[in-house]
C-alpha cells in the first residue's frame, strides 16, 4: 500500500500545506492552479454529496477511488481540509486523519506562537515536517511507498 | 523517600490550577498598571482572550473527536458547558435562563479557578471586568466553528453578586466561504 501526497487547506481556501512522498506523474498546471483547482473540487463534492443524499449525513464526503488511487477525505469543525492521496487497497483511514490532525497539525501549529492559522506552512517548519513525515512512514499503508 | 514517591504525592492537577490562577492575576494586575482606564484594561482582556479562543478551539476538537459541528445553539451550550470548561478549567457550569427564541442563555459558573485568591478593590476596580478573558476565548473560539456570539459578565461574586453568570448570545451563523469565481 503506498501513500502518495497530501493537501491542507484552510477555512478560505488557501492551501496551507502540501507534500508529497511519491508522485510520478506530475501535472501540466502551476501548483497555484492545482491547489485552486482541489479546493474548488472538494468545494463542490461537499455540496453535491449534501444535495443528492437520500438520508441525512453524519460525516459527508469521505473519499473517492478511481481504478488507480484513492482520495481520502478529512474536514475538522473548524474547517481545516486535509486531503491525503494514496493507492486503492487503503480502507476507511478516517481516524489516522484526525490523528495527523490532533497529534501533528495542532501540536505544531497551532501550539507553536509564532505561526498564525492563516499563515502558509513553509520549510521554517522543521519540526512539523519532520513530525508528519515520521507519523506517515510509521503508517502500516506507508510500508511499499518506497518500494514501488 | 525515593523521587517517585515524592512526585505521586503532589496532585499535579491541582498545582497546575494554581499556577494558572496566579499567572492570571499577575497578568490582570500587568494590565492594569499599563493602562489609565478600567475599560480599556477590560477591552484588552477580551482581545487577549480572543486570541487564545482561536487556537484553543483546534486543542478542544483534537482531545474530542467525537464533537462535530453543532446542530443548534443548545448543543453547543452543552458541548461549552460539559465539556470546554470542564477540559480547560475543571468546573461544569450548569446551563440556564434560555431566551424564548433558543437564542441566548447564561452560564452559572461555581467555583471558578480564575477568582481563587481575588478580591476586587473598591473605586474604579470595581469596574473591572476581572474574568472578561472567557468572554473573548468563548467569542474566539465559536468564531472558528462559524457562529458569531455576544459574550458579557451579567453577575460576578467578585463584585458582591450571589452568582457568577455569564451570557452568551447568538448573533449569526458565519459562512464557508466560497471558493473564487463560483457563485
Amino acid at each position: 500500500m503506498v501513500v502518495y501526497n497530501l493537501y491542507i487547506f484552510h477555512r478560505n481556501g488557501q492551501c496551507l500545506f502540501y507534500r508529497e512522498w511519491l508522485r510520478r506523474k506530475q501535472t501540466k498546471m502551476t501548483q497555484e492552479e492545482e491547489f485552486k483547482l482541489m479546493n474548488g473540487f472538494i468545494y463542490s463534492v461537499k455540496s453535491f454529496v449534501q444535495r443528492l443524499s437520500p438520508t441525512d449525513l453524519k460525516d459527508g464526503f469521505l473519499s473517492f477511488k478511481t481504478n488507480c488511487y484513492k482520495l481520502n477525505y478529512y474536514e475538522t469543525p473548524t474547517g481545516l481540509k486535509f486531503i491525503l492521496n494514496t493507492d486503492n487497497n487503503v480502507s476507511n483511514i478516517r481516524d489516522i486523519l484526525h490523528q495527523l490532525y490532533s497529534t501533528i497539525f495542532v501540536n505544531y501549529i497551532v501550539k507553536n506562537p509564532r505561526c498564525s492559522a492563516l499563515d502558509i506552512i513553509n520549510n521554517d517548519q522543521e519540526i512539523f515536517i519532520e513530525k508528519l513525515d515520521e507519523f506517515i512512514s510509521n503508517l502500516s499503508i506507508f510500508s511499499q511507498t518506497n518500494k514501488t | 523517600m525515593s523521587r517517585t514517591n515524592v512526585k505521586q504525592n503532589i496532585d499535579t492537577r491541582r498545582v497546575t490550577q494554581e499556577l494558572f490562577t496566579l499567572t492570571y492575576g499577575a497578568f490582570v494586575a500587568q494590565i492594569l498598571n499599563d493602562y489609565e482606564h478600567v475599560d480599556e484594561v477590560n477591552k484588552q482582556l477580551d482581545k487577549i482572550g480572543y486570541n487564545i479562543g482561536v487556537r484553543l478551539i483546534d486543542d478542544f476538537l483534537a482531545r474530542n473527536p467525537t464533537v462535530g459541528r453543532c446542530h443548534d445553539f443548545r448543543e453547543t451550550a452543552d458541548v461549552l458547558a460539559k465539556q470546554g470548561f470542564k477540559t480547560y478549567l475543571g468546573i461544569t457550569p450548569s446551563i440556564t435562563n434560555w431566551s424564548p427564541g433558543s437564542d441566548e442563555f447564561s452560564l452559572l459558573l461555581d467555583g471558578n479557578p480564575l477568582t481563587e485568591f481575588v478580591e476586587l478593590p473598591d473605586g474604579p476596580g470595581q469596574k473591572l471586568s476581572y474574568n472578561q478573558m472567557i468572554c473573548g476565548a468563548i467569542r474566539g473560539a465559536l468564531e472558528m466553528v462559524q457562529l458569531e456570539v455576544e459574550c458579557r459578565f451579567v453577575q460576578d461574586q467578585l463584585k458582591g453578586d450571589n452568582t457568577t453568570e455569564l451570557r452568551v448570545k447568538f448573533l449569526k451563523k458565519l459562512e464557508d466561504a466560497l471558493p473564487i469565481g463560483e457563485d
